[in-house]
């Protein structure tokens, strides 16, 4: 079957029924989604897919089959971090960081769906996300500076 | 020590490996490995330290990163004492090849040991560079400075890079001296929020973990698991896993695993075994406080005339680390040498179990510790790199074990339970008169009170464990406090007075009053007015050369549903190394100690973890985080203690404390449910 990720086709020969994780981590050797539960309960493992995050330890691969999907490896425009990836380490919005791919690309699809979100809205869409070494609030804070500059980057598009 | 030259040829030069072969080689035979202390380290600059020609700093721990960021304060401490840029400082760390040995991360060590050692050395290191500089350039020493890895004449302006400075000393004879180390007050580097070092491959998944390590022709493993503790095995039929493509079975007494092409096939090998165990009847955790009790002391009878004694038993269920990347190894054998990169916070000791494991000198074993996913005490233990390299030596290529989160929660070790029974008097006018505790099974730190009371009676009894215990953040420090800090509080609400002022009065240590007072002050504790709708608690405490004190605010529902509102904590911990992640610390510390406090517990009966998923067994979420404020306070003239443990131990009584002064109930479990909804 054919996967897109990150913008790149691969054609994968595998049983479509084995998860989505496993087959981007150890045929694809795209490593950014972690095991944590292999029930969809930690969030370590979200990809997005057609822009919508999903549990990729419980989501198989032929359910993703030509669609879109996006690691945290192809966040990145380049070596131009994306404005999340930024307000992360500004905001010293980790200690292990296994849990910061899937918390970046879930806020990744907030943000997308919702520009301007608010505290609560922050929290209740990364409820889902676990960091066991606590950094949530550091991490509300990281989204919301991520918020801030991209709707300045964007006010300055539209001046320009 | 092959390896060690290897590395260093890709650094440029080689002139630590013949002094650090020589300081080296003791730890190399087994009969010493387990029993050095840091009287024993290496005292030879080179075996911590190397200055490439390219002037390159590489520094060198037998420490290992799990989120603490001692990567970051480590580097702080070597670049301060080279007057350096953290980012021109390389730390290799948790490489038995590699770096000098060490007993392993815990026990809040680091800072108060780690940084010393990597300081002294870093300025001898720098002393020895502008001696060299005086002597090449004939000149006063003290006309000289140091930076940005350059050793400069003030009075002509000329500079000289460390590097080639480096290349004309006599490095393997060079001892550390504590002589030149930065007095806190000097410090320019540490002191400072420097960023976490990596940062960068963290947000863009770069960053490999164990769990993420591939080498040429790796298998993935998968061990087939007894079903419960203690289960023998009597007979197995593995032939259909066996003929499943690509699969090897590998059995080993009463070890079976498989090593397959993909984790897939592994994982629909191992359900395809079918094996017949004798299990062993055992308790459940029904019974568990009553077991742990059935030999307890009496306690004493406190009760004096004109005083008010109390007694009260707390009890903490065992609960689980969880840490987000489980155990994870991947194991290469070649040539008889076997190598694996594992999440461990003991390299060392991992390295002694494959030794023992496979009867192999050490000198054949080398482990590695990619900074990992997280530990909180929870990763001492090396059962998945053996497993790993059982299952690679009988594959006979490299195997990528990943222990499933089941697994984590059941076949690793657990925060012991405990009971603890409190015993105590007060006078009327608040002087603690009597106390006596006593601890069963949860472990003794922080069990010595530090409340002025005549001859305190403090015992830990250790009781047989029905379940696997260990290390956990702050061991039983946890316990002892929830017990002495929700007793403080019943003993205050006996008598009526503040729980603030009651506590303040019968301490004397100035840094406790310190953090309780600061704490305190920043909470607005004097003008707090508890109601049925909101209640306020403090605790507080020393353990590690850390103190603390937190205030928590929480709200009620009608329906006995509490929500932790706002907590405030202040710490203090001698001179603070780096202020924001000494804050990520204590707020996460905080976070994780919610979970302990509320509603983690381990559910267990007949040798099975009945909770062994994250869908059964709770850990915090972002709802559950509170608005926290951390006050720090900075001691510059103290020495640094570790913080990656102590600040846990105030949320739990805090918290409890708060629900009795909005409901009157007391609480005396950990965790509080099911006594309220959360």
């Amino acid at each position: 079957m054919d996967l897109v990720v990150n913008g790149t086709r691969s054609r994968v020969a595998v049983d479509p029924e084995r998860p989505l994780l496993w087959v981007l981590r150890n045929e694809l050797d795209l490593t950014g989604a972690k095991y944590g539960c292999g029930e969809g309960q930690c969030g370590a493992c979200t990809v997005l897919i057609d822009g919508i995050p999903h549990r990729s330890c419980i989501t198989s691969v032929g359910a993703a089959a030509g669609k879109e999907i996006t690691t945290i490896e192809g966040l990145a425009d380049g070596s131009r971090l994306h404005p999340l990836q930024e307000a992360f380490i500004e905001c010293d919005a980790m200690q292990c960081g296994y849990c910061t791919p899937g918390m970046i690309l879930s806020s990744a699809a907030l943000l997308r769906k919702n520009p301007a979100p608010s505290e609560p809205e922050i929290k209740e869409a990364l409820e889902g996300n676990l960091c066991r070494c606590g950094t949530y609030n550091k991490i509300v804070a990281a989204v919301q500076k991520a918020t801030h500059r991209m709707s300045a980057e964007a006010k300055e598009r539209h001046h320009a | 020590m092959l390896e060690r030259r290897a590395f260093l040829k890709t650094l440029g030069g080689v002139w630590v490996l013949f002094v650090f072969d020589e300081g080296a080689r003791p730890q190399e035979s087994g009969g010493h490995g387990h029993h050095w202390n840091s009287e024993e380290l290496p005292q030879n600059v080179s075996a911590w330290l190397h200055i490439a020609p390219s002037g390159s700093i590489t520094a060198f721990t037998g420490k290992v990163e799990v989120g603490q960021n001692i990567r970051t304060s480590l580097t702080q401490a070597v670049a301060d004492e080279l007057r350096c840029a953290p980012a021109s400082v390389q730390l290799v760390m948790g490489d038995t090849a590699l770096t000098p040995f060490d007993m392993g991360t815990f026990g809040s060590r680091t800072t108060p040991t780690m940084a010393p050692i990597l300081r002294k050395m870093a300025s001898t290191a720098r002393e020895m560079l502008v001696e060299e500089a005086a002597k090449q350039w004939s000149t006063d020493r003290g006309s000289l400075t140091v930076g940005d890895g350059c050793v400069r004449n003030r009075a002509s302006g000329k500079t000289v890079g460390f590097g080639e400075l480096a290349a004309g000393i006599d490095w393997p004879r060079m001892i550390g001296k504590d002589d030149w180390i930065t007095p806190a007050t000097k410090w320019s580097v540490a002191g400072t929020s420097v960023p976490k070092i990596n940062a960068r491959n963290f947000v863009t998944g770069e960053h490999k973990y164990s769990s993420d390590h591939k080498l040429p022709g790796m298998l993935y493993g998968r061990v087939f698991r007894p079903p419960s503790f203690g289960a023998r095995l009597v007979s197995a039929d593995t032939t259909a896993a066996a003929r499943m493509p690509g699969v090897t079975v590998v059995r080993d007494g009463d070890f079976i695993g498989v090593a397959a092409r993909d984790e897939h096939i592994a994982e629909k090998a191992v359900a395809a075994i079918a094996a017949k165990w004798e299990e062993k009847p055992q308790i459940s955790n029904a019974e568990l406080f009553s077991q742990l009790k059935s030999n307890a002391v009496p306690l004493q009878s406190a009760a004096q005339s004109a005083n008010t004694s109390l007694k009260s038993t707390y009890t903490i269920a065992y609960i689980a680390h969880t840490p987000l990347e489980p155990r994870a190894a991947v194991a290469q054998w070649n040539n008889g040498k076997l190598t694996v990169w594992t999440g461990t916070q003991r390299p060392f000791g991992v390295r002694t179990d494959l030794a023992t494991a496979f009867q192999l000198p050490e000198t054949q074993i080398r482990v590695l510790m990619p900074d990992t996913g997280s530990a909180y005490g929870g990763k001492h233990s090396g059962e998945c790199a053996v497993e790993a390299a059982r299952l690679a030596k009988g594959a006979g290529k490299p195997v990528k074990l990943i222990w499933t989160r089941e697994e984590e929660f059941t076949w690793a070790y657990f925060r012991p339970a405990g009971v603890i029974e409190v015993g105590s008097a007060v006078t009327q006018d608040g002087t603690l008169a009597a106390w006596e505790f006593h601890n069963y099974l949860s472990g003794p730190s922080g069990l010595e009170t530090p409340y002025a009371v005549p001859n305190p009676s403090v015992h830990f009894h250790p009781v047989d464990s029905p379940l696997r215990e260990g290390s956990y953040r702050g061991l039983a420090a946890t316990a002892n406090h929830f017990a002495r800090e929700s007793h403080m509080d019943e003993l205050a609400a006996a008598i009526g007075m503040d729980p603030l002022a009651f506590r303040l009065k019968n301490l004397t240590n100035p840094r406790i009053r310190a953090v309780l007072e600061a704490a305190t002050d920043r909470f607005g504790w004097h003008n707090v007015k508890p109601s049925s709708e909101r209640g306020f608690g403090l605790a507080c405490g020393t353990e590690k050369g850390g103190y603390v004190a937190c205030c928590a605010e929480i709200s009620l529902t009608s329906s006995r549903r509490i929500r932790i509102e706002r907590v405030v904590e202040a710490w203090e911990c001698g001179a603070i190394v780096n202020p924001e992640h000494l804050k990520n610390q204590v707020e996460g510390a905080i976070v994780m100690g919610i979970g302990g406090a509320l509603f983690e517990a381990i559910d267990f009966a007949d040798g099975r973890i009945l909770n062994a998923r994250l869908s059964k067994y709770r850990v915090p979420r972002f709802s559950d985080a509170p608005k926290i404020e951390v006050v720090l306070i900075d001691r510059k003239d103290l020495p640094s203690a570790g913080a990656g443990e102590t600040p846990i131990v105030g949320i739990a009584p805090a918290i409890a404390n708060a629900i009795y002064s909005a409901t009157g109930k007391r609480i005396r479990s950990m965790p509080i449910l099911p006594s309220f909804q959360v």
